[in-house]
């Protein structure tokens, strides 16, 4: 048996040098005449022990992590091909901690298989929820979506059975999925990891979704900043094509379902459903006003789902599994798993997949190890850009849909930013404002000449211009956002700049008395 | 974008606008991937070409530029021969890359959105590249770079340099 090495080309992984150590490897194996195969995977998620090489050996996978190029020679040396210790040794990969904590329905073979190759998928559980599917009802298969209890993770917590069922319902002569990889929150990576490490799964969930409710045509709607991404979506897809999975008889039935990649074009706004519709039809991508409900009338007037990529990503294991299986894990009305994404000032960043539950501090403290400065947590930010800035002491909230929303906060689409205490969450609270005015659509006043207003405003209060009544100020205009903003992007920009004003007080004072304090 | 809009079109905008537009107009909604298109065959969007895919597509030239605009990523004019975009979200703002920002316009002499005089560089912000548990971050001519500290941005420099 020839030895196999698996070395991932996940974007983080390259970012940190995977090509380099993949190269040192080959050419190790070249210079010592010694023969393996080396397969390039995705990442498991761990991205502070990235790159990260692992070899197949009689006993299973041994780990190697942070490896440079500059250790390759001596990994040979101690016995790589047979999984001998070194100093970047881990073991077993499912033995890390940080791997080991977790629950991976969605993420299962991300990391682990080659993603462009079809019988890899296929023998690690591919296409079983497609099948099951195939054999079902189209309302069938809404049900047990519904039944999951599984939620819209791109932020708005949706249930995607309920939405299926709309566009099922809909009467129209073309019906259309599209998926929404237009991942723009900073924090998080969970949809570049998955179509960088598992691309079929995504194509395998959205023919579920076609075929559930009638749809024929798929878009994936993927983000211009994710090159790799868009790339392995597109040979994924005409692998998928030539393996029958897409095409005019999906797995040989009578149902047809191909979908196309199509890529943005460097605008935040467009990670907004309706708006993306827009920019999928060619043109501006400005928010449309609901309703219609894209259900009813989304891309080119017709009934369309559209989904984010781990919502789409988590419907094959449910398929597969059932609904009953998914819908154990989690707490209240959080069924199933997330990928939590642990970012920024952070010691163990990376991917973590749980059920619902776990707490805050558990996740940033525990699992994420505190900050990667060893300084104390001042905040951390969850679910993006729009999501609130949490302090420290509200790090007992369990990582749930509405325990969040209880504490004026929201999960969004999972990402968790760790500041530590050198943050100025004026700073934090002014650039929420400045990106909303970057990025605004511009169609709605409270959006478009909210945000600029909120950055001068901001500015004043650090310039210490009357700082009560800028500040009394800067909550009237949240207000208005909050509740007078057509999409997300105005209505949630509030939640940052209020939290960190609600929460960090002490930053907004006035600066001298601010400077006397430190 | 930040380039004069003073670029002058090559002779051929013509024929090989229609080039990109006879390959792309089959799609459904074909704009964006037309626009994609003129700026992988020119480097930017030649506002030379907008009235050809308007007529192509049967929309105005002013719904042509509307859409062209609109997104960041489609340029006015070439950019230098390297674009590096270095990553000024959250996350990256949390491991200090306003710091790495800052230097690195120092270093290059330009600002964000302008390129340098001799043509080597474009600076580019970009809010988030998806490397949230490895910044600061950035892609230097679609290659990502994680954990970028003075060494890292020291080769950066010598790498657009040469």
């Amino acid at each position: 048996m020839i030895p196999v090495i698996y070395i991932p080309d996940d974007a983080a992984a390259l970012a940190l040098g995977a090509d380099k150590v993949a190269e040192a490897v080959a050419a190790e194996l070249k210079s010592r005449r010694k023969e393996a195969r080396i397969v390039r995977t995705g990442s498991r998620g761990a991205v502070f022990l990235e790159p990260m090489v692992e070899v197949q050996t009689a006993k299973g996978r041994v780990a190697y992590g942070k490896v440079k190029a500059s250790d390759v020679r001596s990994m040979f040396d101690a016995g790589l091909l047979t999984g001998g210790h070194h100093k970047r040794w881990l073991g077993a990969p499912d033995k890390i901690p940080f791997l080991a904590r977790q629950t991976r329905l969605t993420f299962a073979r991300c990391g682990v298989i080659d993603p462009l190759s079809i019988d890899a998928y296929r023998m690690h559980g591919g296409l079983a929820g497609l099948r099951k599917a195939l054999a079902m009802t189209p309302a069938e298969v809404v049900k047990t979506v519904t039944d999951s209890g599984l939620r819209g993770r791109g932020g708005a917590g949706f249930p995607t059975g309920i939405k299926w069922n709309t566009v099922l319902n809909a009467v129209a002569d073309r019906k259309y999925i599209v998926c929404n990889a237009d991942e723009g929150d900073s924090a998080t990576f969970a949809d570049r990891m998955i179509m960088e490490g598992d691309p079929f799964v995504l194509i395998e969930g959205m023919a579920i979704a076609g075929i559930a409710t009638g749809a024929t045509k798929g878009f994936v709607y993927i983000r211009s900043e994710y090159p790799h991404a868009v790339s392995k979506m597109q040979r994924a897809v005409e692998l998928a094509r030539k393996a029958g999975v897409l095409g005019a008889t999906v797995l040989g039935s009578p149902n047809a379902f191909d979908m196309e990649v199509r890529v943005g074009a460097g605008a935040y706004v467009c990670g907004e459903e309706t708006s993306l519709l827009n920019s999928l039809e060619g043109k501006r991508g400005v928010v449309r006003a609901k309703p219609p409900l894209p259900a009813i009338q989304g891309l080119f007037g017709k009934p369309t789902v559209i989904n984010n990529v781990i919502s789409l990503a988590s419907v094959p294991v449910i398929l597969d599994k059932g609904a009953a299986f998914y819908k154990d894990f989690g707490i209240g009305r959080s069924r199933g798993t997330i990928p939590i994404q642990i970012a920024g000032n952070v010691k163990h960043g990376g991917l973590f997949e749980a059920a619902f539950g776990m707490t805050l501090g558990e996740i940033v403290n525990e699992i994420g190890g505190g900050t990667a400065s060893g300084r104390p947590v001042k905040a951390c930010q969850v679910g993006g850009p729009l999501g609130a800035y949490f302090p420290t002491s509200l790090f007992d909230t369990p990582f749930d849909y509405e325990a969040f929303a209880a504490k004026d906060g929201l999960i969004g689409h999972a990402g968790i930013t760790v500041f530590d205490d050198t943050a100025d969450m004026l700073k934090q609270a002014r650039f929420a404002m400045e990106f909303c005015a970057i990025e605004s659509c511009g169609k709605c006043t409270p959006c478009r000449i909210g945000s600029t207003r909120g950055v001068e405003t901001i500015d004043r209060i650090a310039a210490n211009i009357e700082p009560e009544k800028n500040l009394a100020l800067v909550t009237d205009l949240c207000n208005t956002m909050k509740f007078g903003s057509l999409c997300a992007l105005g209505g949630f920009t509030p939640y940052p700049v209020m939290s960190a004003i609600t929460h960090f007080g002490e930053d907004f004072r006035p600066r001298p008395m601010r400077e006397a304090a430190e | 974008m930040l380039q004069p809009a003073s670029t002058q079109a090559p002779a051929d905008v013509a024929p090989r606008t229609a080039a990109v537009v006879d390959a792309l107009r089959g799609l459904e909604g074909p704009l964006l991937p037309i626009l994609h298109g003129l700026q992988e065959e020119f480097g930017y969007v030649p506002q030379e070409s907008l009235p050809i895919v308007a007529r192509a597509l049967n929309i105005s030239n002013a719904e042509a530029h509307g859409v062209a605009s609109f997104y960041h990523d489609y340029r006015k004019a070439p950019a230098g021969r390297h674009v590096l975009k270095i990553c000024r979200a959250e996350a990256c703002q949390s491991m200090g890359s306003e710091t790495i920002a800052a230097r690195m316009e120092q270093l290059l002499g330009i600002r964000f959105g302008e390129t340098s005089r001799d043509g080597a560089v474009t600076l580019e912000a970009v809010y988030c590249l998806g490397l949230c548990a490895c910044g600061p971050s950035a892609m230097l001519d679609g290659r990502p770079i994680g954990r970028l500290d003075e060494e890292a941005i020291g080769e950066i420099v010598t790498a657009v340099r040469q």
